[in-house]
């Protein structure tokens, strides 16, 4: 079978008119099959979903037990049959719960990677790489400028800034799912052994984290109730980036605004929102990466997703590598 | 350069100015020398080096890259410094290895014309992204991090615990890399003793009247004059040295050539620096916009020299000849000043006239309706006083004229920068004016200060309540005739504008009052400004 009869762009998402199911749909669909958990892959109203046991918990707590009609585990590795179609789970090491999917049929495989990254990351399994007709790549960070450097060393700066201004409440925005367990997890890794305090919109993910068994340390509500502003001087805050440009903000003690996100490696990107820190700790592949994982995978063709499609669409063509953009609306550029 | 690199990227993202302080100060604790020297220098805008084309950090770059992914690249990032830095590829086989910032600026200092183009590159292959960035933004010639040398200076006075008048007074005498400073600093040697004389004593400055200091204090110990509306400079000759400093002890002798020339005799004087034409050649005193058309150049050109003409109004001496006299009283040195303005170039010095007075009040009535639009207020000098570096309280006062004042309406809010990054606290107000038979709001300035942080908390609320359309960061409020919100506007000055929809522009407007007692229909108009203008307020 061809590739483009077995996956093709529709208006509500990528579909497999054989199977009968959307992968990442963007609106409510009959069969819908789920990479992760983020909201604009994972969305609320399907009839059916498949997606990993994590995802599936993630997708509960953010939307409640009626998100969908009927749901169904897809373990990690296992062989699933929808209306004939073979599709198969493999984690992308995006956040908990994250997977590729591979799409099969009379010979052919697509892989659809959702979100994926590199980096080792202790809140989720490795991306593993599977050998595929055609590879399906996300690009949000597909231009060559983007190098992420090491994570570790990105939170190191984060703790030199609370040694030189330990008057000051570090107000760290990160995405509630995946970067705000990470970012704790390494800051963690580094030894700091100080509560850490969270936006009241982390709570629920950083306990389903912890009960997965992803140690966070000691974590503490970011509430005023009985306590003065200086008690959050020198502190660890964590919350949600639009949290910080909000009223929330106001009640710490001479906040410094710090921002973990790829983004964050441009410096006008950073000067924009007023971050005064920017913490370049990003949960995609970075342009390095994203090349490298193609050359690995080495499909006999590339499709690229939602992010900066044109540079990585020739990248590839200098390759000779065929690739082609798909033009998929509705996802978002890590939070923008 | 690492550490270097490191400091850039946060002083660039810091809006607090304490802030930026111990970033530097700390950086000049830790790093070593020569690389703090000429850090130091590349932030005071003291370090000359080769520097190199923009063209040919974009040659380097296409020698290894598809043109096509750079023209990407750029056209998201912006600037080319940084996306050369992101998008470099060190060879696979480099070790990577921090160069000091001392022997980055060593190596381009030696380097030929012909040989900085493989030097760069070979800089470029060994350093990190940071590394880079502040390589690029060094050779091509522009760091702009929002860090004035006085701020540099400032971070220096912290490191070493020492005061930042020592620092000015030194620093005309120094050079990069400033390695007898920094032992100075660090404690580890005496105070550097200068080879070249000319170099800038910190000036002394004044403290507002506020309200009841004069109480008690008697006119007869003071002198009184005027305080004119240009900028306040040291102009020194000692030991056959020319130089004009600004109050904050940067150099601008290269933009005021005509000065340095006629400055034919010995000595420091302190003095308003001016444009148009002295007392003495009976020609009227030039704006404060007209001073403009002179500053932050490095060079004049003739014609520029001719419509502006330069002069300085003396309001002190410092050093009489070679003789140091700031320790005399001011009445001595008034009079060693005026000995010494009467004998220099009539075009270029004039002195600064006492304004005789017996009683506070009739200090105030002159003050509040001087004769000159240039003057802004009066200055009170104690006869007794000596010239002591630096904002005592006491010796010096400075009584400036009432601020102006309108009631405008709030037109736009935006939000502010660090601590106030989760407030609406920039603000642009309006006045009513008729436009094709309609009464309109016209914007005539912005605000950001004034003030008080309860104050801040209502206007915020206003804000976001209010909100009727987004423009990117600016929101706009609703601003009725019926329905808004009216502010005092305080404003030292007025000028035309064409580049202002209104025609006018405000000199340092700040919100003086919330006036919740007023709607938008009784704020003022736009013809009431423009009469200000008419009678030269």
């Amino acid at each position: 079978m061809r590739p483009d009869n077995l996956l093709y762009p529709a208006p509500k998402g990528l579909y497999s008119e054989k199977g009968d199911f959307y992968i990442d749909p963007i609106q409510p669909v009959e069969r819908a099959l789920i990479t992760h958990g983020h909201a604009d892959h994972a969305r609320a109203g399907h009839g059916h979903v498949l997606a990993t046991r994590e995802t599936l918990d993630i997708m509960r707590i953010r939307y409640g037990d009626g998100f969908c009609g009927a749901s169904q585990v897809a373990p990690l590795g296992e062989t699933i049959t929808v209306n004939g179609v073979t599709v198969r789970f493999h984690p992308a090491g995006h956040v908990l719960g994250s997977a590729q999917i591979a799409v099969e049929t009379d010979g052919t495989r697509i892989v659809v990677s959702g979100d994926y990254k590199r980096r080792p990351d202790r809140t989720c399994r490795a991306f593993e790489p599977v050998p595929c007709d055609v590879f399906i790549t996300e690009a949000t960070f597909g231009l060559p400028v983007f190098h992420h450097p090491d994570d570790g060393a990105e939170v190191a700066r984060l703790l030199m800034s609370l040694r030189q201004f330990p008057e000051r409440a570090h107000m760290v925005g990160a995405y509630a799912l995946g970067k705000a367990q990470r970012v704790i997890a390494l800051l963690r890794q580094q030894g700091y052994e100080e509560p850490i305090y969270i936006h009241g919109a982390l709570a629920k993910l950083c306990e389903y984290y912890q009960n997965e068994g992803i140690d966070l340390g000691e974590i503490r509500p970011a509430t005023l109730t009985g306590e003065s502003r200086q008690d959050f001087a020198g502190a660890i805050v964590i919350g949600p980036p639009s949290a910080f440009a909000d009223r929330w903000a106001r009640r710490f003690a001479d906040p410094l605004a710090v921002f973990a996100s790829g983004w964050m490696l441009i410096r006008q990107r950073a000067k924009q929102r007023g971050v005064e820190l920017p913490l370049v700790i990003s949960d995609h592949c970075d342009w390095a990466e994203l090349t490298g994982t193609i050359r690995e995978i080495a499909p006999a063709e590339v499709w690229v997703t939602h992010g900066r499609e044109e540079a990585l669409v020739r990248w590839c063509e200098l390759q000779g590598i065929p690739a082609r953009p798909l033009h998929l609306v509705g996802y978002d550029d890590e939070g923008e | 350069m690492k550490a270097f690199a490191e400091l850039l990227d946060r002083l660039v993202l810091t809006p607090q100015r304490n802030a930026k302080i111990r970033l530097l100060a700390d950086y000049f604790r830790e790093a070593g020398d020569p690389s703090r020297g000429y850090a130091l220098a590349a932030i005071a805008g003291t370090l000359t080096l080769n520097t190199v084309k923009p063209q040919l950090i974009r040659d380097l770059l296409l020698e290894h890259m598809d043109e096509v992914l750079f023209r990407y690249s750029y056209d998201y990032v912006g600037d080319l410094a940084e996306t050369v830095s992101l998008v470099w590829e060190p060879p696979q086989e480099r070790v990577a290895a921090d160069i000091p910032l001392g022997e980055v600026v060593e190596r381009l200092q030696m380097a030929g014309r012909s040989e900085v183009r493989s030097l760069v590159r070979d800089m470029l292959d060994q350093l990190d992204t940071s590394g880079r960035f502040a390589l690029l933004k060094l050779v091509t010639g522009g760091l702009r991090i929002g860090v004035s040398a006085r701020l540099a200076k400032q971070a220096l006075a912290e490191m070493g615990g020492k005061d930042v008048g020592e620092i000015e007074t030194l620093w005309h005498g120094l050079a990069p890399p400033y390695l007898p400073l920094f032992l100075w600093l660090s404690g580890e040697a005496d105070m550097p003793t200068l080879k070249t004389p000319a170099v800038f004593h910190s000036v002394m400055l004044s403290t507002p009247v506020g309200e009841g200091d004069l109480e008690g204090l008697d006119p007869a110990d003071f002198a009184a004059e005027w305080k004119w509306d240009g900028i306040r400079v040291q102009l020194a000759n000692i030991g056959g040295v020319r130089r004009l400093y600004s109050r904050s002890g940067d150099e601008i002798s290269g933009a005021f050539p005509e000065i340095l020339e006629a400055a034919d005799f010995t000595g420091v004087i302190d003095g308003e620096l001016l444009v148009g034409g002295t007392a003495r050649s009976n020609q009227a005193t030039g704006t404060f916009a007209d001073l403009q058309q002179r500053l932050n150049r490095k060079t004049v050109n003739r014609k520029l020299l001719e419509d502006y003409p330069a002069f300085i109004r003396g309001y002190d001496i410092l050093f009489s000849g070679e003789r140091d006299i700031r320790a005399e009283p001011f009445k001595e040195r008034r009079q060693a000043l005026d000995t010494l303005i009467d004998a220099a170039s009539p075009q270029h010095f004039d002195l600064s006239p006492l304004v005789p007075f017996a009683t506070w009040e009739e200090l105030d009535r002159l003050r509040s309706d001087p004769p000159d639009p240039v003057i802004e207020g009066v200055m009170l000098k104690r006869l007794d006083s000596p010239y002591v570096a630096g904002r005592a309280k006491g010796p010096w006062f400075k009584w400036k004229r009432e601020p102006f004042n309108i009631d405008a309406v709030l037109m736009y809010a935006q939000r502010g920068h660090g601590k106030r990054s989760s407030y609406y606290s920039d603000f642009t107000f309006g006045v009513w004016t008729e436009s094709d038979g309609q009464t309109v709001l016209v914007p005539v300035g912005k605000a950001y200060f004034g003030f008080t942080d309860a104050e801040l908390e209502i206007l915020d609320r206003f804000v976001r309540d209010n909100t009727v359309e987004r423009f990117g960061p600016v929101r706009a409020v609703r601003a009725e005739p019926d329905a808004g919100f009216v502010v005092e506007v305080a404003f030292e000055g007025l000028n035309r504008s064409t580049r202002h929809k209104s025609g006018v522009a405000m000199r340092f407007p700040r919100i003086a009052r919330l006036r919740a007692d007023k709607l938008p229909r009784d704020a003022d108009r736009l013809e009431t400004l423009q009469a200000m203008i008419e009678t030269k307020i």
